[in-house]
């Protein structure tokens, strides 16, 4: 009984030994903690896929898009989304699938537009063809894009809108704004809201009073009607460039007070810690204490705040170019081309034109997952 | 001996809902180069506070102090005025950490959970003095090595929740002492440690003064800490001195109705009679009663104690105490 008894606690002593063992050859650190906590969270990476596939669509985007966004042809407005084909006319399978070229006719009654399919000629498909001329990356100057047909054939796999333009380049550009848009916003919130946070938390007192009211003052608008008046008092002589940057401008400043109130939260909480006590003591001066030694404890935070505030500005800059108060053209973003789907008649004959809403809608959802994911991850008291 | 430290009427009030808390109500000590000073007294007595005043760390708008002078002598004899400073100036951040550096009570808690260890260390090193990085980090591998902690060069990437209690604390002294202050302030350096660890941290911070001449405050309540590691001792009360003197003379002959009921409530080897605890409870600091605040828990009090608070009676050169008592 005895011998067992001694037996037994020997094995889990060299249990413990190996554990130990082990333990020190894969210590984890804190990020590679999180990324395994994240790996497990289905919807989280199925967001983080969304959101990379996205980016990676919105940079490369001219890569991507078959045609030039503002390549206008009025010979084939309304386009309908053109069909892939594996079989031809005489139910013969092509391995390689092909379109066929669009027939404009008019109804002699009604003088209504449609488009018919011209049969008598197949154009494949093919990856890597060349196309409108652009520079990759801004420097290099290329022909080549993913996806397209030869001419005269033709490839609208979403369709065009009024001025013949292709839909599904018009998305793919206009994702580059609408991300860019809610990304730099995200940053400018996320730099304002934190600097301000962290001042009124570590300072309190007088400062903090003053900085509470600010907070309030600015929540207490009606956002969208601020938007609007906002927008409105850019001049219109401006370059688009720059209103997009004005837009950038209006959302981050209404939306650094939520996290300054965050931020303040928690750099109150602190501030107080004995090792912050620690380090004025040892001569650290005020700035270097709140970004060295208090930041850190709240950057989880502030990351998860951000990946949240992503698919509100998404919709914020939908709605507002939506409204026509956003991106001016040439420039086009997802609501800017929601905006060409206004009206009844879209919705009756041109149905296609809305899809540019489903973009916005699989955007947010991808970006919603992720910070959802992020924050169960990052926070290390969940289990 | 050379002077380091001197305070004088030093008064420091905290601002709350019941009122004005006089949580250091006029103290005077000196410090002497060298040497090792023990302040003792019950929890919320003023000891800390006295510790944070001396490096004008009492964090306003509530906390303030309202009089008296503390002034610091450099080792080459220049002195600075610390209340004059602004508690936020260059030169009182240069005073922090270089000159005059604290250890606290629980290394758990004052060592940041997000820096390495030798981040930590480098922080200081590299804030008072004009060294490279690479510098630094030998610096802070030998200061390491210097408090007893083996294998530096490998442990000073760790982070602090990997160190035992007493291996933090040992970096907590290597931080405070790593850019040799001539005066550390030890704020109840051994409370959260055991016994045995107790007893090495003691050692280390004697080690200290005996080499490099090192004055410290040593904060606590223990007073058997006291007796093994003091040269004089100051016995608090409810923000004031009652009893300064040096170690031997509280340890054997205490004056102090207070200090006396102190040492007749520890445990001694060899006793089998129960200990003799000090009736009452210490006063309300925004509530303080007339005269001796001692008055209500002593057991000689007398008629005057009642009325009038004592003058502060020195008895001999290393011996002063706050007690109608001693009233020649």
């Amino acid at each position: 009984m005895s011998n067992q008894y001694h037996s037994e606690q020997k094995s889990s002593l060299t249990e413990i030994l190996i554990d130990t063992e082990q333990n020190q050859q894969i210590r984890r650190s804190q990020l590679q903690l999180i990324f395994r906590r994240f790996q497990k969270n289905r919807l989280g990476c199925i967001g983080l896929l969304g959101v990379c596939i996205f980016i990676l669509l919105s940079i490369g985007a001219p890569f991507f898009a078959p045609y030039d966004h503002v390549e206008q042809d009025y010979q084939r407005s309304y386009l309908p989304p053109q069909s892939i084909h594996f079989f031809d006319q005489d139910d013969r399978f092509h391995f390689v699938p092909f379109t066929y070229k669009y027939k404009k006719i008019m109804d002699p009654e009604t003088f209504v537009f449609s488009y018919e399919e011209d049969t008598s000629k197949r154009f494949h498909l093919k990856f890597f063809t060349s196309g409108f001329s652009y520079k990759l990356m801004g420097l290099v100057p290329i022909k080549t894009h993913f996806l397209g047909v030869e001419a005269p054939g033709t490839i609208f796999l979403l369709g065009t809108d009024a001025h013949g333009r292709d839909l599904l380049s018009r998305i793919l550009y206009g994702g580059r704004i609408s991300l860019s848009v809610a990304l730099l916003g995200a940053l400018v919130t996320g730099i304002v809201g934190t600097t301000i946070g962290s001042i009124s938390g570590y300072y309190s007192g007088i400062i903090d009073v003053l900085l509470q009211r600010l907070v309030e003052l600015v929540q207490c608008f009606p956002q969208i009607a601020l938007w609007m008046v906002l927008s409105v008092a850019f001049p219109s002589t401006w370059p688009p460039l720059y209103i997009l940057y004005g837009i950038v401008g209006i959302f981050s400043l209404l939306s650094w007070p939520l996290l300054a109130r965050e931020i303040r939260g928690k750099v109150l909480s602190y501030r107080n810690t004995e090792f912050v006590l620690a380090a004025e003591v040892m001569g650290v001066s005020t700035p270097v204490i709140i970004v060295r030694h208090i930041i850190p404890h709240v950057a989880s935070h502030i990351v998860v705040a951000l990946t949240i505030a992503i698919p509100s500005m998404i919709l914020a800059e939908s709605t507002l170019s939506f409204l026509g108060l956003g991106i001016r053209p040439p420039m086009v973003s997802w609501g800017r081309l929601l905006r060409d789907a206004q009206s009844l008649q879209t919705l009756n004959q041109h149905p296609w034109m809305m899809i540019p809403g489903g973009f916005i809608v699989l955007a947010v959802m991808a970006f919603n997952f992720l910070g959802d994911g992020l924050r169960d991850a990052i926070d290390p008291y969940s289990k | 001996m050379q002077q380091i430290l001197k305070i004088e009427g030093l008064k420091t009030v905290f601002e709350s809902d019941e009122g004005v808390v006089k949580a250091v109500d006029g103290i005077n000590f000196d410090l002497k180069r060298g040497q090792i000073l023990g302040v003792v007294g019950e929890s919320g007595c003023g000891k800390t506070v006295t510790a944070l005043s001396i490096l004008q760390l009492i964090r306003p708008p509530k906390g303030k102090i309202v009089s008296g002078q503390i002034t610091y002598y450099y080792p080459d004899g220049r002195r600075v005025e610390i209340t004059s400073l602004k508690p936020n100036s260059k030169e009182m951040r240069k005073i922090r950490g270089k000159e005059i550096s604290m250890i606290f009570q629980d290394p758990m808690m004052a060592l940041n959970p997000v820096l390495s260890v030798g981040e930590q260390i480098m922080e200081s090193l590299t804030l008072h003095h004009r060294i490279s990085k690479t510098e630094a980090r030998e610096k802070a591998i030998k200061i390491l090595e210097q408090v007893g902690i083996s294998a530096a060069g490998k442990r000073i990437d760790e982070y602090p929740h990997e160190f035992s209690g007493g291996m933090q604390q040992r970096v907590m002294i290597a931080i405070a002492l790593c850019c040799a202050p001539s005066l550390v302030i030890a704020d109840e350096p051994t409370t959260a440690l055991d016994v045995t660890i107790e007893a090495q941290i003691l050692d280390l911070i004697r080690e200290e003064q005996k080499k490099n001449g090192l004055s410290v405050i040593m904060i606590t309540h223990d007073l058997g800490v006291v007796s093994e590691i003091t040269d004089t001792v100051i016995i608090m009360y409810a923000g004031q001195i009652v009893e300064h003197a040096s170690t031997a003379e509280i340890i054997n002959n205490p004056k102090h109705p207070y200090t006396k009921g102190l040492l007749q409530s520890r445990p001694q080897i060899g006793q089998k009679d129960q200990l003799v605890p000090i009736e009452g409870m210490v006063p309300n600091l925004t509530n303080l009663p007339e005269g001796c605040y001692f008055a209500p828990r002593c057991s000689q009090a007398e008629d005057i104690c009642y009325q009038q608070s004592p003058p502060t009676f020195i008895l001999s050169s290393d011996q002063s105490v706050k007690c109608w008592l001693y009233n020649e």
